[in-house]
């Protein structure tokens, strides 16, 4: 998996979310979904059932709490990749 | 549950209550109705000497039937005191007015009930089985 095209990935995902422009311009690994785009609850849900869609795996309850950040969500989305390709 | 048991279980009373009967419920959806009293307290003022229901009213009855009622029954056993609802989003588009007096039925079918947010599919219709308001709305509804 591409680190690079991965986060370009998840940008496009969250877009229609955020309320924060200026921390979506300067995202990196570390941008947090909820404190820095300003994403709420019930749109981070939506988020994860776009990541879903995309990558096409199943997210559990525990993976999603811990989808905090975009670090978070590449290392969940590479682990449900390799759990599929196993 | 019984449908009376999930009316029971809403956390609302009059004069935002606005579940009259459910008339059917499984896990992918739910069909209710509610009769507008003509003295509902916000004819007085929408509008001035011409009383029709807001708009506002009539999402937060698709709301009550579509979303909540379903939640609660989706939830089931784990739906109680501490459980947590709100409103999250709404996009609708509203067809024709509705007055005074009017029984409304909203049919409502799920799109997804997922980490705690419903989101559905509503339509309401009037007596005549026209649509008066159609469009999705979601919830999260949060067992603590």
């Amino acid at each position: 998996m591409n680190k690079e095209q991965t986060i370009e990935e998840l940008k496009n995902i969250v877009k229609p979310y955020i309320q924060n422009q200026e921390a979506f311009d300067g995202l990196t690994e570390d941008t947090d979904f909820i404190n820095d785009l300003k994403i709420n609850s019930a749109n981070l849900v939506d988020v994860i059932l776009d990541i879903e869609e995309k990558y096409d795996i199943v997210i559990d309850n525990e993976a999603m709490e811990r989808m905090v950040n975009v670090k978070a969500a590449m290392e969940i989305i590479e682990n449900k990749l390799s759990e599929k390709n196993s | 549950m019984t449908n009376q048991e999930i009316i029971s279980k809403l956390p609302y009373s009059k004069p935002f209550l606005f579940v009259d009967e459910i008339v059917q419920i499984d896990e992918n959806g739910v069909e209710g109705n509610y009769t507008f009293d003509e003295s509902l307290d916000f004819y007085k003022g929408h509008f001035k000497d011409n009383p029709v229901t807001p708009g506002v009213i009539l999402t937060e009855v698709m709301a009550q039937i579509g979303l909540v009622c379903l939640g609660i029954f989706l939830l089931n056993d784990t739906f109680n005191k501490n459980t947590s609802i709100a409103l999250t989003s709404t996009e609708i588009a509203f067809l024709k007015p509705v007055f005074p007096k009017e029984k409304v039925t909203v049919i409502s079918k799920k799109v997804y009930f997922r980490f705690g947010k419903l989101k559905c599919k509503v339509i309401m219709k009037n007596e005549k089985g026209e649509e008066v308001c159609t469009g999705l709305i979601a919830g999260m509804i949060v067992s603590k």
